[in-house]
């Protein structure tokens, strides 16, 4: 369930992010697509929470821990027995950590067209939305997003890949302080 | 930006000559007392054998115009060219007698004269185009004025003209395409629209690479740009002006997704695909007021809209019956009627602009075919066969479709290729880079 070959790829971008104790570099242009300009695998590189909420009131915690992935069978966007049970972890996770906000993106693997993959993916992550509410996370702290087939997690072109790239990812962020 | 004269009739009453033709009956042969023309049908071809010696005139720019009129004539597989050290005159000047039986004794059966001079940042074009096999002019000479900046152009009208001459098509070589290029790596792509040249000379970009951008839709005018961009976070609606290369968002309620938009041929309307709780049906927005109604109220996806060339009809993509198939519904509403009816999986259909026909991204099995079909669905035609083919986009003539061909893999990319509905002369596109999401903007005025 978990992207085995995103973890040593998102440990080397932490370790990267240590070495570099450098002020702060210059306010970049905000790129809002957190895949984009990743060479190594597709590592969410958005704001990671962290500080001194503990251990597992992190976006790390949920990733790595909780398990922020869901997969789908091919051409399916309702959920199977194991999406549920992640997706209760999940829910579970987001009901006692209410200062995170999520952002549920849906992919599709790369064969179908441009645009059907972006229907499809904006089903499987509103199936995962409308699972997550029904489990008890408000409605307001879900949004939806599709990026269809343009951030494969594994990019070979073959079932072992497509299998990884029908997927909905919860990615979570934290809100700010007082929520 | 063309100034056009049509020069005196060469050697030969052609007219006359176009005007007697025109009453005979057109065979599927070339006979000597009918214009010279080569039919494109759907059986093997022959390509038809053109002379084109050196253009007279000032010699650097006049080469350089020669070698794109040759390279947009052969580059559709119709028309082969008499290779230049073959043969057996040099013409001394545009205004010469031509000498039959010279191209003849080469197997010439069409020749191209021209002369191309350059004043400071102006050309000037002249040419012909003679039917060698019954030795007479085919049609006026042409002249053509143009800025020297715009001498791609200046060649493209020429082969344009003798396309149309020799075919009886419309022509399509100064027309322009919008596509998506692609950089980085797979999982990661870093995408920017540009707009080339047919022959992806002239490559203008319009966006820079900060935000995902996908699949842009020309005008029915040549002047905008749809596309879909996720410089929001989420995927929205932008309409860019090429010529000042402006954008500004048509949609901005982050709370659905807004893709796969398309313009109606009067520019007035877009169609596209919006998201509202994890349902795609298909909108149609004003572009001048964004005042929008839905055309599609199913849960069922519904996506990549085409308009049909009078703008009364849309054809698009749908899975309402279980598998994405395509359906054609008016624009003021009805019941869709499905249309595709083959093996497999269908979908990003696109309206020929001659409107009979419907091109098509079908999947049978594991494998991906461009198509075409006529709008009631029948006279199904596969054109290509690949890991994946998909996106067609038409000629502004109808006779030739550019798409998306991927190779498979961690290392596989998208490249454009084009391929005529015969299903012949399939080429990739000569671009150094790797590209996908063609759109064929229309003939250049």
């Amino acid at each position: 369930m978990m992207n085995v070959a995103a973890k040593p790829a998102l440990l080397a971008v932490l370790l990267a992010l240590a070495a570099c104790a450098q002020p702060a570099p210059p306010v970049a242009p905000p790129v809002v697509d957190p895949y984009a300009s990743v060479g190594g695998g597709a590592v969410f590189q958005g704001d990671l929470a962290g500080g001194t909420l503990g251990a597992e009131a992190t976006a790390q915690y949920f990733q790595n821990t909780v398990g922020d992935t869901v997969l789908f069978p091919a051409n399916q966007t309702t959920l199977t027995p194991e999406a549920r049970t992640a997706l209760a972890r999940q829910a579970d996770w987001l009901t006692r950590h209410g200062g995170f906000t999520a952002v549920v993106q849906g992919h599709a693997e790369e064969t179908g067209t441009r645009e059907y993959n972006l229907a499809l993916g904006a089903r499987r992550a509103s199936a995962v939305q409308e699972y997550l509410v029904a489990q008890g996370v408000a409605p307001g702290r879900l949004r939806t997003l599709s990026f269809g087939k343009e951030r494969p997690a594994a990019t070979c072109s073959d079932e072992g890949c497509y299998s990884q790239n029908r997927r909905a990812v919860t990615v979570v962020s934290d809100a700010g302080p007082g929520a | 930006m063309f100034r056009r004269l049509i020069l005196a009739p060469a050697l030969a009453p052609a007219l006359a000559i176009a005007a007697a033709a025109a009453m005979l009956p057109v065979g599927p042969v070339m006979a000597q007392d009918t214009p010279l023309r080569i039919e494109i049908t759907d059986g093997v071809i022959e390509p038809m054998s053109i002379a084109i010696p050196a253009f007279h005139g000032d010699e650097e720019i006049a080469a350089r115009v020669r070698q794109v009129v040759a390279d947009d004539l052969t580059g559709t597989g119709l028309f082969r060219e008499v290779p230049i050290e073959s043969h057996q005159v040099q013409p001394t000047s545009f205004t010469e007698a031509v000498s039959y039986d010279d191209w003849r004794a080469v197997d010439a059966q069409a020749l191209v004269s021209a002369e191309v001079r350059q004043m400071g940042e102006n050309i000037s074009v002249r040419f012909r185009l003679f039917d060698v096999v019954s030795g007479q002019p085919q049609g006026d000479g042409m002249q053509f004025d143009a800025r020297a900046s715009d001498w791609r152009r200046a060649a493209h009208k020429i082969a344009d003209q003798v396309y149309v001459r020799l075919t009886g098509e419309k022509p399509y070589f100064d027309s322009r395409v919008a596509f998506v290029q692609e950089t980085g790596p797979k999982n990661a792509r870093i995408k920017r629209i540009g707009v080339m040249d047919y022959d992806g000379e002239n490559i203008l970009w319009m966006t820079d690479s900060s935000s995902l951008v996908l699949a842009p839709k020309f005008s029915a005018d040549g002047r905008r740009l749809l596309y879909t961009s996720y410089d929001s976070g989420f995927p929205q609606i932008r309409v860019m002006d090429i010529a000042t290369v402006t954008s500004r968002p048509l949609t901005q309620d982050t709370s659905t997704m807004a893709f796969a938009p398309t313009f109606s041929p009067d520019g007035r309307w877009v169609a596209y695909s919006r998201e509202n709780g994890g349902n795609t049906d298909i909108w149609l927005m004003d572009a001048a007021t964004g005042a929008q109604r839905p055309l599609t109220d199913a849960p069922s996806i519904e996506t990549s809209p085409s308009f049909s060339p009078d703008g009364r009809r849309i054809v698009f993509e749908s899975d309402r019956s279980g598998t994405p198939q395509l359906y054609i519904m008016g624009l003021e509403g009805g019941e869709p009627t499905r249309i595709s009816f083959g093996d497999g999986r269908y979908g990003s259909p696109t309206w020929s602009p001659k409107g009979d026909m419907i091109a098509f991204t079908s999947q049978v099995g594991e494998r991906f075919h461009i198509g075409i079909m006529r709008t009631d669905g029948s006279a199904e035609k596969t054109l290509t066969e690949s890991f994946l083919d998909e996106g067609p986009t038409w000629a502004p003539n109808g006779r030739v479709v550019m798409f998306t061909r991927v190779t498979p893999g961690g290392s596989g990319e998208p490249r454009l290729h084009s391929v005529d509905i015969t299903g012949r002369n399939m080429r990739p596109l000569d671009l150094d880079f790797a590209a996908s999401d063609p759109s064929w903007g229309p003939l250049m005025p």
